[in-house]
């Protein structure tokens, strides 16, 4: 196989869990001698005392070292090689950003601590609004909002607070079928009934349909653009037309904007409001996971309605947290958010500048049309619409010889690169969904590129060895229908004999 | 740029393959208008030097080299250095959620870890993969419990931290939820009677929280029975989780919603921080955000994939237990490291170090002021009533590089001159005799 100068097998330690390493008497900690008088804490505590924390482990240092090294060395990451994981934007985490975060006055900084010794903290949340508002063209923002769900959750809710202000909240919210599903999700919290809006043919929302939808029962619109088919809502000023024309608001999802920056801004193209994924756009890490952050940024009308607090800056230039704001929507989260993301989404824009920036979005952009191009006839592409970060095929070539997605994804993976999003956007039945970011080299993407083509030669003369894949991992095509059937979620000391 | 791995020859020869001349070619479909052809009012790029200096002036001038009595949802627990040097490995934190399990065994075996943990550690039967933080738990933790018994009001104690109330009464103002609060009586308690006179057959869940944001104890039993009798459900918070070392965990709670930051997760000047969800395995489809669970792939081996999705918006959409997607991976990992670290016996004497410290320093405060709310037992933080304005004698704190208690009077007019003092194992003696020493008796 062609891609094989990529795969290859690595060593990797058996590793149960730290649990089954544990044994009374060891341990991996030292406390300072107690310069106070010891209490009895049966006195103190009565009935509330508590004796004994069960299985808790009892290990050493370098056993942790060895267990969560040995962990690591079973995950694949954006360090390993190419994450073209659609829709997530799994671009380089820079590891100034990893230093800066953790300088001992940021990481350490209290959130109630006083107010003039949090100005280096504020001004890191300023100069980030700042630049976020910049960026997006849009005239006030919050970045207390722990991840981009919550960000939606955030800007629904200042939409219903706007809205109600003028009288009537209205009754529902119009999603587009091929949306993320924490938008209908998001709608459904805040009181809203979801209404689905097809897509074209050319996988944009279909603005006959949308006018004909519309009405003043609307509240909003949430748009993902550009799409979860990477394409740029052409239309997008009628969109925001028809929205506004009925007193509704256009709220965009954000999770693409590494499609946009230094592009165009969706303040100018009528977005009312909007949620960022600085995990995504900004390159602040994604952990496995999380943690995420979602800030929301919107026009001047829905200022009032942000949640609390928000920085000001007063006349002598120092900053304080303001939370006399009495249209506020109130508070999402407690504290300020996310404030280390804050950090590290700040030192990649610093790292960056306006030349840095509009680059990421080209060669973002350049690097998703370089696979389109060289994947197109190999894999369908459903929609033909200009392609901007990422783009989506679907399996129906491959699915005719009994190779869906899913398994192709899986095949993937003994090419030594992780899969990309699999059956998202569900308006493209068996997608593909492909988003490499700006941090590929050419080197990378014809690598990946050629695991693709070898995949579908494979699909044609020996579909079985995908269907059968991985075959190179530790474990490989794990029972989910079992695990969910009869969940184990925790370990029980009587699964250690059962593991031998 | 020095992230950008591509040469202008590169992006020649990509073009060209393209069929592009030039890159604008590929945004020509934005239309003309919204095209910005100018560059962002950012910032210009920036050396590393810069980098690390900017931020470097930033962090100065900050309370970093003060001692601190600061706790109030946040703690300052030291932070063993294999934390950082473990979650460091690129492996873990450029990893996305582990949708491909074959590939992300790192991952999901220590998720499954940090769930087998926090629930030794609560009592529960099962714990989820985590939340945002302890505030947006709560909501969350009420709304299942609405779900779960089909009511929707809830009874919340006045001794809940005050953002994490606010947090629910933003979440909930359009689901139909009421809220209640109930007071506290002089022992720093939940008022049992006014508990017992909020819940009715109305009523989803009573939330308390304990240690609560005094530092006391609730009697959870207590409470928990009078919930239990009317059909609600007790939802306990935990937003200092080292107390659970030396804390009776709340057996009796049906949903446990906490805020994991004290294992291991700096105070970050409030984030990123780590919520978890726990409960009974009666009520875990009812449970938002992830879980993991042990499963055998094809040859029969034990691993670990993601289970029970179908509560998840990205399957179930609106009807989804929550909208939560991203939650806090990394963070949980840092908990699960710092459990490791201290164990089974290690938490315990933690804890009983910040007993101990707090005990002392109560002692102390006793004897220029009043410390409130004696009635009860207490973990590591206190509320002491000066005579004079605690803002004052904070100012005249911070001269010695001490920064003093939270004032109250922000969430609790009714106190006045109280504010809430916490210690812990990073405080030191001479720090607590400093601060007493500065009480105008």
């Amino acid at each position: 196989m062609s891609g094989a100068r990529k795969a290859t097998t690595h060593v990797t330690q058996n590793e149960g869990l730290i649990f089954e390493k544990s044994s009374p008497g060891k341990a991996a900690w030292k406390l300072p001698p107690l310069d106070v008088p010891p209490v009895d804490a049966e006195k103190l505590l009565g009935a509330a005392r508590r004796s004994d924390l069960g299985h808790m482990p009892e290990v050493s240092e370098i056993e942790i070292i060895r267990h969560f090294t040995r962990l690591s060395t079973w995950n694949y990451g954006v360090d390993t090689g190419l994450y073209p994981l659609g829709s997530c934007t799994m671009k380089y985490n820079a590891r100034v950003n990893e230093f800066v975060a953790r300088l001992r006055g940021l990481a350490e900084a209290h959130p109630y601590q006083p107010q003039r010794l949090s100005q280096g903290a504020l001004r890191i949340l300023k100069t980030l609004a700042d630049c976020l508002l910049e960026i997006t063209g849009m005239e006030a923002i919050t970045l207390q909002p722990a991840a981009g769900a919550h960000g939606e959750l955030t800007g629904i809710l200042m939409v219903r607070a706007f809205l109600e202000a003028q009288g009537n909240p209205r009754k529902k919210v119009l999603i587009p079928d091929s949306a993320h599903g924490t938008n209908p999700a998001t709608a459904a919290i805040c009181g809203y009934a979801v209404e689905n809006l097809k897509s074209n043919a050319a996988g944009m929302v279909d603005v006959s349909a949308l006018e004909r939808q519309m009405n003043e029962d609307v509240a909003a619109l949430m748009l993902t653009n550009p799409n979860t088919l990477g394409v740029f809502e052409q239309e997008i000023h009628k969109i925001a037309d028809i929205l506004h024309a009925k007193g509704g608001l256009l709220y965009m999802d954000g999770a693409n904007m590494n499609a946009l920056v230094g592009k165009t801004r969706p303040g100018d193209f009528n977005v009312d409001v909007m949620h960022l994924n600085l995990h995504k756009t900004f390159s602040t890490p994604h952990g496995g996971g999380g943690p995420g952050s979602g800030p929301v940024a919107c026009k001047r009308k829905l200022e009032p309605f942000l949640p609390l607090p928000v920085v000001k800056e007063n006349a002598d230039g120092s900053l304080e947290f303001d939370y006399d704001r009495p249209k506020s929507i109130g508070r999402v989260r407690a504290f300020y958010g996310n404030f280390g993301m804050h950090v590290r989404a700040l030192a990649y824009i610093l790292a960056n500048g306006p030349d840095g920036l509009r680059q990421t979005t080209e060669d973002a952009v350049l690097n998703a049309n370089y696979i389109r191009k060289r994947l197109e006839g190999v894999y369908e592409l459903p929609y033909k619409t200009p392609t901007m970060h990422e783009v989506v095929f679907s399996d129906r070539k491959q699915a005719a010889k009994g190779v869906k997605t899913g398994d192709i994804a899986k095949r993937l993976i003994d090419y030594g690169f992780h899969p990309y999003t699999t059956a998202f956007p569900l308006i493209v039945p068996g997608a593909l969904m492909i988003e490499p970011t700006e941090s590929e080299s050419k080197e990378e993407l014809d690598l990946f590129i050629e695991a693709m083509q070898a995949i579908a030669d494979e699909a044609e003369r020996e579909p079985q060895i995908i269907l059968d894949a991985p075959h190179t991992t530790r474990v490989s095509r794990l029972d989910e229908v079992q695990a969910a059937r009869k969940p184990v979620l925790r370990w029980r000391p009587a699964m250690r004999e059962a593991a031998d | 740029m020095r992230y950008l791995p591509k040469s202008p020859s590169d992006r020649e020869a990509m073009l060209r393959e393209i069929g592009a001349r030039s890159i604008d070619d590929l945004f020509s479909h934005i239309p003309a208008e919204y095209r910005l052809n100018r560059d962002l009012k950012v910032p210009r790029q920036m050396a590393e030097a810069e980098i690390v200096e900017y931020f470097r002036e930033r962090g100065a001038g900050t309370a970093a080299d003060h001692a601190s009595f600061l706790g109030a949802g946040v703690y300052q627990h030291y932070r063993p250095v294999v934390i950082d040097a473990l979650v460091s490995r690129g492996e873990f934190f450029t990893a996305y959620t582990p949708y491909q399990a074959e590939i992300a065994q790192g991952t999901l075996q220590s998720i499954f870890e940090f769930q087998t943990m926090i629930c030794e550690l609560t009592g529960m039967e099962v714990a989820n993969a985590s939340m945002y933080d302890g505030s947006t738990a709560v909501p969350e933790a009420a709304m299942m419990a609405a779900r779960i018994t089909g009511r929707h009001a809830a009874v919340v104690a006045r001794t809940v931290h005050p953002e994490y109330r606010e947090v629910l009464a933003t979440y909930v103002q359009h689901d139909g939820m009421k809220v209640n609060e109930a007071g506290y009586g002089e022992n720093g308690r939940v008022d049992a009677g006014a508990v017992e006179r909020a819940v009715s057959d109305e009523t989803a869940c009573v939330v308390i929280q304990s240690p609560n944001f005094f530092g006391t104890i609730e009697d959870v039993s207590a409470i928990a029975e009078i919930a239990h009798r009317k059909g609600a459900l007790l939802v306990v918070v935990i937003a200092e989780a080292v107390s659970l070392g030396i804390v009776r965990p709340p057996a009796e709670a049906d949903i446990v919603a906490m805020e994991a930051q004290s294992f291991g997760v700096p105070a970050g000047f409030g984030g990123p921080f780590c919520g978890v969800l726990a409960t009974r395995e009666r009520y875990v489809r009812q449970m938002p955000g992830r879980l993991v669970g042990e499963t055998r792939d094809r040859h029969g081996r034990r691993g670990f994939c993601l289970t029970l999705s179908t509560r998840e918006q990205h399957i179930r959409r609106e009807k989804a237990t929550s909208n939560i997607c991203t939650n806090q991976a990394l963070v949980a990992l840092m908990a699960t490291i710092f459990l490791s670290v201290y164990g089974r016996e290690g938490l315990k004497e933690l804890a009983t170090h910040n007993l101990a410290k707090a005990a002392y320093a109560a002692g102390e405060f006793g004897k220029r002021a009043k410390v409130l709310f004696d009635g009860a037992p207490r973990f590591h933080e206190f509320v002491v009533a000066t005579e004079e304005d605690p803002h004052e004698l904070n100012r005249r704190l911070l001269e010695k590089k001490i920064v003093g208690g939270f004032p109250l009077k922000k969430f609790y007019p009714e106190l006045g001159n109280a504010s809430l003092w916490c210690c812990t194992e990073q405080t030191k003696r001479e720090s607590i005799d400093a601060a007493v020493e500065a009480v105008r008796a």
